[in-house]
């Protein structure tokens, strides 16, 4: 038996650091949902906001020859995203749900139409702090190599949570979220909250697009998501709009999602497509537990159109 | 409820007081309001263009030429269009109930898939025998994807978009387990699929033409079911509970059974499409089924505002794009995602362009008379 032989503990181990390479992306576009749906809009256009985020750092990127500067532009872009979206939704009588169809197919479209030119070359990557290097074995110092943003992924969710409980932005996006009338009551303008929220919400999403771009898998190309974005939707509904759940679920979504390949790598070849139902199935029982006629989901903003 | 007010506006008017002039003016609305976003997006993708240093008019020349001025091209658009007309319906109608589902691809993949088993094991039967067994087997299953939906929605008020959207995950990773493994044709390598069909269980071009039998299916769905919503009386109570729950609960209607019915219905069409994309164009069931089509019939949907009629111009138009894709990515060196970013455009004006129903005196004859 060699140093690097060690048979099925691969797979708890491929599953820890599929975990933390495949969650990040959900961390960020997640949490960008839950601030938007915490304000009482459902943004349903995130997967696009994530392409086109992910194709914006990646082109960046290869321009200026820093990473860092891409992921601040993916941050512009879906800020800009964002604030169509909740243009768009703020006239009377729009629907907010085929609002976010429009613009994921929108954002999608003009990833690919722009982004085609960079297929090719080769971008600088986001660096990772290799906190597996105490160990011989290449296994665990491939699941302990820990991207920057994962652990700032991290910091945003606490802080989140923190802001939401603890300060007046928090309070203000909670009230909007919750009833738009007592906000106007209080003198608050929701249109602009939402402005706001969905804004800061479509930057997140980028980042979990630059990340995939930028480090894991680490290249541009139209196959790039997977449906991160969709799945936010699902994410923030399984963490109760709770920042912290959604730290939770993300990674429960991402060693889920890390399952089937470990699983394959350790030679098991049947059943394991079944695996990648697991984390939606579980989102469907959760909302069918929960759910009753006659009262909202619990947790859920009060304005949120998909829960009443 | 999700949207009721802005999906189903068509679906309940006031009944028609006033002469033809009257009617004619508030049919109008419904017909000018769409069709000026159309032309806005068009506006708006022209000066996308002229940005980029292209010309429009080329564009439009080219979609035309590759979508539909030749018999070649207009095959080539109805080929496109036949599985969008079954998909867009499986959201027309629960639409027609205030409901956004959003999952048909779902129903289309695990369609295709039961199709292509039952294709399989029946293969002895005679070639009508063996298509109706496919056919039937992928409308069950699709109807119980769709028609569970509904279920969870009435029964439980889960969300039924949200639901829809796991679902169709669920649906895509059953197909891939599927065709991987127990129904895996041993002699699929590089791509896994089903075994292939027989000739028997294969359907072929309508006579005089290379386009398959989709298309015909697809545009007689789109008319029964227009005829289902605005001729008889389930579709009359599904207006009404579309319009407001409470109101056909006071009423005496079955809610439930309407919810679970139209959703099952809807199920039951997309699984068809899949059917219809196994039978005609692939031979087998294996991951290319999911190839979109089910959200690309929530763009149809919206385009059409939900009518079934609507659905088929709509079909038509959006088929004709794509079949231009390719001329328009030759001859202009544009990408071929600039027929994506056309949609979205034209997707996002369509919507928006939801604000102004009502906003516009010429087409509201109450207030004709009336001083401005």
């Amino acid at each position: 038996m060699t140093m690097s032989d060690i048979g099925l503990w691969s797979v708890p181990l491929a599953m820890l650091g599929g975990a933390i390479r495949v969650s990040t992306p959900f961390i960020f576009v997640s949490l960008g949902e839950a601030i938007t749906e915490r304000s009482g809009r459902i943004n349903l256009g995130l997967e696009g906001t994530l392409v086109f985020g992910a194709m914006a750092a990646y082109a960046v990127a290869v321009e200026t020859g820093s990473a860092w500067t891409g992921v601040v532009a993916a941050m512009l872009a879906g800020a800009g995203f964002g604030l169509l979206h909740a243009w768009i939704c703020s006239f009377p009588k729009v629907n907010d749900i085929a609002v976010g169809i429009a613009l994921m197919l929108f954002g999608i479209g003009l990833a690919f139409f722009f982004g085609k030119p960079y297929i090719q070359p080769a971008a600088p990557r986001l660096p990772a702090i290799p906190f597996g290097a105490w160990s011989d074995l290449p296994q665990i110092q491939a699941a302990l190599s820990i991207n920057v943003l994962f652990l700032a992924g991290i910091a945003l969710a606490v802080a989140l949570w923190w802001c939401f409980k603890n300060t007046r932005a928090g309070l203000i996006v909670r009230v909007v979220g919750d009833s738009a009338e007592a906000a106007r009551a209080m003198g608050l303008n929701p249109t602009t909250v939402r402005l706001i929220a969905t804004a800061v919400g479509g930057a997140f999403a980028a980042v979990g697009g630059a990340y995939l771009s930028l480090y894991y898998p680490g290249s541009w190309n139209e196959r790039l998501s997977s449906g991160q974005g969709l799945m936010a939707v699902a994410l923030v509904i399984f963490a109760r709009w709770n920042p912290l759940g959604c730290l939770a679920a993300a990674l429960l979504f991402g060693a889920a999602g890390a399952l089937g390949p470990a699983l394959q790598s350790a030679g098991v070849t049947q059943g394991y497509y079944l695996f990648y139902a697991a984390p939606y199935v579980l989102t469907l029982a959760i909302m069918i537990a929960t759910s009753s006629p006659g009262r909202a989901l619990a947790g859920a903003p009060g304005e949120l159109s998909i829960t009443r | 409820m999700t949207a009721a007010s802005t999906t189903s506006a068509p679906a309940l008017a006031a009944p028609p007081t006033g002469g033809t002039l009257e009617t004619l003016a508030r049919r109008a609305e419904s017909l000018v309001i769409p069709l000026g976003a159309l032309l806005v997006g068009l506006g708006l993708f022209s000066l996308f263009l002229l940005a980029l240093g292209k010309s429009p008019a080329q564009f439009i020349e080219l979609m035309w030429r590759g979508g539909f001025g030749s018999w070649f091209s207009i095959q080539n658009t109805l080929l496109r269009a036949a599985p969008l007309l079954l998909a867009a319906l499986c959201v027309v109608l629960p639409a027609r109930l205030g409901l956004v589902v959003i999952g048909g691809e779902g129903a289309i993949v695990l369609g295709g898939v039961a199709a292509a088993a039952a294709g399989h094991w029946v293969a002895g039967l005679p070639p009508v025998a063996v298509i109706v067994a496919m056919a039937l087997a992928a409308m069950a299953i699709g109807g119980l994807w769709i028609g569970a939906i509904g279920a969870l929605r009435h029964y439980r008020a889960v969300n039924e978009t949200i639901s829809s959207l796991l679902m169709a995950y669920i649906a895509i990773a059953l197909m891939n387990h599927l065709v991987e493994g127990p129904l895996r044709d041993p002699a699929s390598l590089n791509k896994p699929s089903t075994i292939p069909l027989t000739a028997a269980g294969r359907l072929g071009a309508v006579p005089g033409t290379d386009v398959h039998w989709g298309i015909v299916v697809g545009v007689v769905a789109c008319l029964a079911c227009w005829l289902l919503i605005e001729k008889t009386r389930w579709g009359f109570a599904a207006r009404v509970a579309g319009g407001n729950v409470r109101a056909a609960q006071i009423q005496g209607l079955a809610v439930g059974p309407l919810i679970i019915g139209f959703c099952a219905l809807a199920g039951a069409l997309a699984g068809l499409a899949g059917m219809i994309e196994v039978a005609a164009v692939h031979g087998n069931a294996n991951a290319s089924l999911a190839a979109g089509y089910g959200y690309t019939g929530i763009l149809v949907a919206f385009l059409a505002r939900q009518s079934p009629l609507g659905v088929i111009p709509v079909s038509l138009l959006l088929g004709g794009i794509a079949a231009a894709g390719g001329l328009v990515q030759r001859r202009m060196g544009l990408p071929d995602a600039t027929i994506l970013v056309l949609q979205g455009m034209l997707f996002i004006l369509v919507l928006l362009s939801d604000t102004l129903y009502g906003r516009f005196k010429i087409f509201n004859p109450d207030r004709w008379g009336r001083a401005p």
